[in-house]
């Protein structure tokens, strides 16, 4: 057992921090949302460069051949910010055409994808509650689909989607350009994320041959697990926003990180967050190497992630008093990034449903 | 990142294995009834003995030693597998192996490491700690049991401990005392090995809200003591019982009486209670505690293979792990309704043991709120407590 990261990760994560630390400052993110902007074009070029999107993409189609464990390394930094690139989306499709794709598909788009040419989304849901693959609406009919998706991330900058719907009655993904579709903005609570409804009526749509609806669920882990690795990225940037605050605060003639009730609060956090990425860490494996306790540990990563960063974003803007509500402080961005991620898959209700179930199944491994 | 054995750590643990199911196969699990005290002393000595002949106690001690040399890896390995029997064993040997000897080692003299170290290896000698007071728990520095040096050298020793866990089943004790109460209350402490048969000891057993009495008052009156068996010097007792406090940790596991999730499925397999949503929540919930504290403790032996220090986060495994426990007792009570708490349900004996284990668990080693303060101060460097007691000599301070 070798349960760390590998020295190369860790460098990973660290120029990657150090390249968004910089250009994904609440300063800078500050100035996005005011413009209005859904995300920063020139950065997306620089992550790029540095291979940040096509990490789990083979070297001969333009990626850099590593693994799904570098994904997570990167969605972590990702997270921290948060970084206003649509970088989920993009690699989920990429995931998702690599894995179910078909030779021609995989040719066409994986360079694409890896050199940021082309931004992808994933589209899933539909409408309110939670998502199951076989209650859609959106149907493919002699390769035309028709529809509607929302919300769906970043449907505003991307060019392709990779869209769950049924043909046949049977769950599948497919590869839809999103020119031949309508994509109108919807509001959201993140405000650097943006969301929107897309439409289609009867956009050509070409079937992952590989993406059954056993397929779909896994996405789900996977997706799962992804986030959970952004959510701790974020829950640690809480933290340690939160405690530089409380030691330069002052009250009643002592810095507030000297009172109890801010260090056990901020303990609490730290604890949250440790647990969270030591089963993150776990769900990373398993996703690597299709381990048996896959489902399982990627519902308990995604419980665990999402718990610590409610929390540390919520104690954050605590910590900071009424200055943690303006628009000038760095809270804001957290606070609302921890909802969108909380919820967008299915909120701690569904996937403590989830998690349940499979541990009940007969044979499903008790252990980890 | 790899979770499988590498090939030498496969091969460690097929030989632990092999030999638990020889020398262990009389404490399969499920357990038998439990043993009564002295009973389970003595077959923890010799469960001791046992594995020391094997070469499986001591794992991280060095062979010259009696130990085996091996690594944390290792270590954990024969953990998990020895977890899978019901052993006999108790404080009465940990205190020895985790707390005791690791300090003698650190701050005494070779004579007194060669001493203690293989007798307690053997489980020929077991362990008491004598350190809590009436007035010194959380605040253990404040304790009072006085230590005066005799013309001949040998330590006069007067005072009462309390919380002693299983000290009269303990041939030794360490002992933590105040040498010199005219200096602020940390420096003027210093550190014994006490043999428990020395005159003018009295062991009185407190009950606790189990029934049963684990733990003791202890009066030391005119208690002697020689000098040889002072650990470290004079006033250096407060860094000596750090040692001690962080073996403790590092060395803590589970514990007496668990209740897992994987249990309360078990009981609740079939039943509504499963596919109740707010059931599952919480489940869930101590379903991702449990495994985060695996996992976390996975990271931690990585982290000691590769030679880096355990850090101050470690102390995160008790935080959670009593809460959980805890929290996860009462609602295995709660869920059978008024069976729950009276009459045969599957659950009941197994709940109430958790419960009331999950009480002992968030106060004995550090109690939840010294561990927050300690995951505040070391690891995010916020500051220490407000000390009103600070630098101001022993004798001066108030009751
Ligand atoms: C089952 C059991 C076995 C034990 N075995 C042993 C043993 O073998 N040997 C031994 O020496 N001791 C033993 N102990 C003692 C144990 O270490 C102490 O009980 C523990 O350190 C707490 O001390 P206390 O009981 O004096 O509580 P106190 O220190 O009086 O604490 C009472 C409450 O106040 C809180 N508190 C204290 N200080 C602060 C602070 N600064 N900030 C916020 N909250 C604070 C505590 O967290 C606790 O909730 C045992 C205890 C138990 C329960």
């Amino acid at each position: 057992m070798d349960f760390d990261l590998s020295d190369e990760q860790k460098m990973l994560a660290e120029e990657t921090r150090r390249l968004l630390s910089d250009r994904a400052s609440a300063n800078r993110l500050r100035v996005l949302a005011d413009a209005g902007a859904a995300w920063d074009e020139g950065l997306w070029s620089d992550v790029a460069a540095m291979g940040l999107l096509g990490a789990a993409i083979p070297e001969e189609l333009g990626g850099v051949g590593l693994g799904e464990i570098d994904v997570c390394v990167i969605a972590g930094e990702m997270g921290r910010g948060p970084a206003p690139l649509p970088f989920l989306g993009t690699v989920l499709a990429a995931d998702a055409i690599r894995l179910a794709g078909s030779d021609a598909q995989k040719t066409e788009w994986l360079p694409k994808l890896a050199s940021g040419e082309t931004v992808a989304a994933y589209a899933w849901n539909e409408g309110r509650g939670a998502f199951h693959p076989r209650r859609m609406a959106a149907a493919v009919k002699a390769g035309r689909i028709n529809g509607r998706k929302a919300p769906v991330a970043d449907a505003g900058l991307a060019k392709i989607a990779i869209v769950a719907a049924l043909e046949n009655g049977e769950p599948g993904l497919f590869l839809v350009s999103l020119g031949d579709a309508s994509v109108s903005p919807m509001k959201g609570f993140d405000l650097l994320q943006k969301q929107s409804a897309v439409t289609f009526d009867g956009a050509a749509a070409e079937r992952l041959p590989g993406a059954s609806e056993a397929f779909i669920e896994a996405m789900q882990d996977r997706a799962a697990i992804y986030t959970a690795f952004a959510q701790i990225g974020g829950a640690e940037a809480c933290l340690y926003m939160a405690r530089d605050y409380a030691m330069g605060r002052k009250t009643f003639g002592r810095p507030i990180a000297g009172y109890q009730a801010i260090k056990h609060k901020l303990a609490e956090v730290l604890v949250e967050i440790e647990l969270a990425r030591s089963n993150a860490y776990f769900a990373a494996w398993a996703l690597a190497n299709d381990a048996p306790e896959l489902k399982t540990a990627a519902a308990t990563a995604r419980l665990s992630a999402t718990t610590a960063y409610d929390l540390a974003s919520r104690e954050n803007l605590q910590v900071h008093g009424g200055f943690g509500y303006t628009w000038e402080a760095d809270c804001n961005f957290h606070f609302r990034r921890a909802r969108l991620l909380s919820a967008f898959l299915g909120g701690p209700d569904v996937w403590s449903a989830r998690l349940i179930m499979a541990l009940q199944a007969a044979n499903a491994p008790l252990a980890a | 990142m790899h979770f499988e054995d590498t090939p030498e750590e496969a091969a460690f643990r097929a030989e632990a294995r092999d030999w638990l199911a020889k020398a262990a196969a009389a404490y399969a699990n499920p357990p038998t009834a439990p043993w009564e005290e002295a009973e389970l002393v003595r077959l923890g000595r010799a469960w001791q003995r046992t594995k020391a002949e094997g070469g499986f106690a001591g794992i991280l001690w060095p062979q010259e030693i009696g130990g085996r040399g091996g690594t944390p890896m290792q270590a954990s390995i024969f953990d998990e597998e020895e977890h899978a029997y019901n052993i006999p064993t108790g404080v009465f040997i940990t205190i020895g192996m985790n707390m005791a000897v690791p300090t003698i080692r650190r701050h005494g003299t070779p004579e007194q490491a060669e001493r203690y170290t293989r007798p307690t290896l053997l489980g020929e000698m077991t362990w008491c700690q004598l350190f809590s007071e009436p007035a010194a728990g959380s605040d253990l520095a404040n304790l009072r049991t006085k230590a005066a040096q005799r013309q001949d050298g040998s330590w006069l020793i007067n005072g009462q401990k309390v919380w002693s866990s299983w000290a009269h089943h303990a041939d030794y004790a360490i002992l933590l005392t105040r040498t010199d109460p005219s200096v602020a209350k940390h420096k003027g402490l210093t550190f014994f090995v006490l043999d428990m048969k020395t005159p003018g000891i009295t062991i009185r057993p407190i009950r606790q809200i189990s029934g049963k009495s684990d733990f003791n008052e202890v009066f030391l009156e005119n208690v002697v003591i020689p000098d040889a068996n002072r650990i470290g010097k004079v006033g250096e007792g407060w860094a000596c019982a750090m040692t001690t406090l962080m073996s403790e940790r590092a060395g803590s596991r589970g514990g007496e009486s668990d209740l897992d999730v994987a249990t309360v499925i078990e009981a609740l397999r079939g039943t509504d209670a499963l596919a109740d949503g707010a059931a599952q929540v919480k489940l869930a919930r101590w379903w991702t505690v449990e495994q985060g504290i695996q996992n976390f403790r996975h990271r931690l032996t990585t982290r000691m293979s590769k030679g880096e220090p355990l850090g101050a986060e470690a102390a995160l495994v008790k935080l959670a792990y009593a809460r959980k426990l805890q929290d996860i007792a009462a609602f295995a009570m709660d869920v059978e309704g008024y069976e729950g708490v009276a009459g045969d349900s599957p659950l009941r004996e197994q709940a109430e043991a958790a419960y009331q284990w999950g009480a002992v668990m968030r106060i004995a080693g550090g109690a939840d709120e010294i561990l927050k303060n300690q995951l505040s101060e070391r690891v995010l460097g916020m500051p220490g407590e407000i000390r009103a007691d600070k630098d101001i000599p022993f004798d001066q301070l108030e009751a």
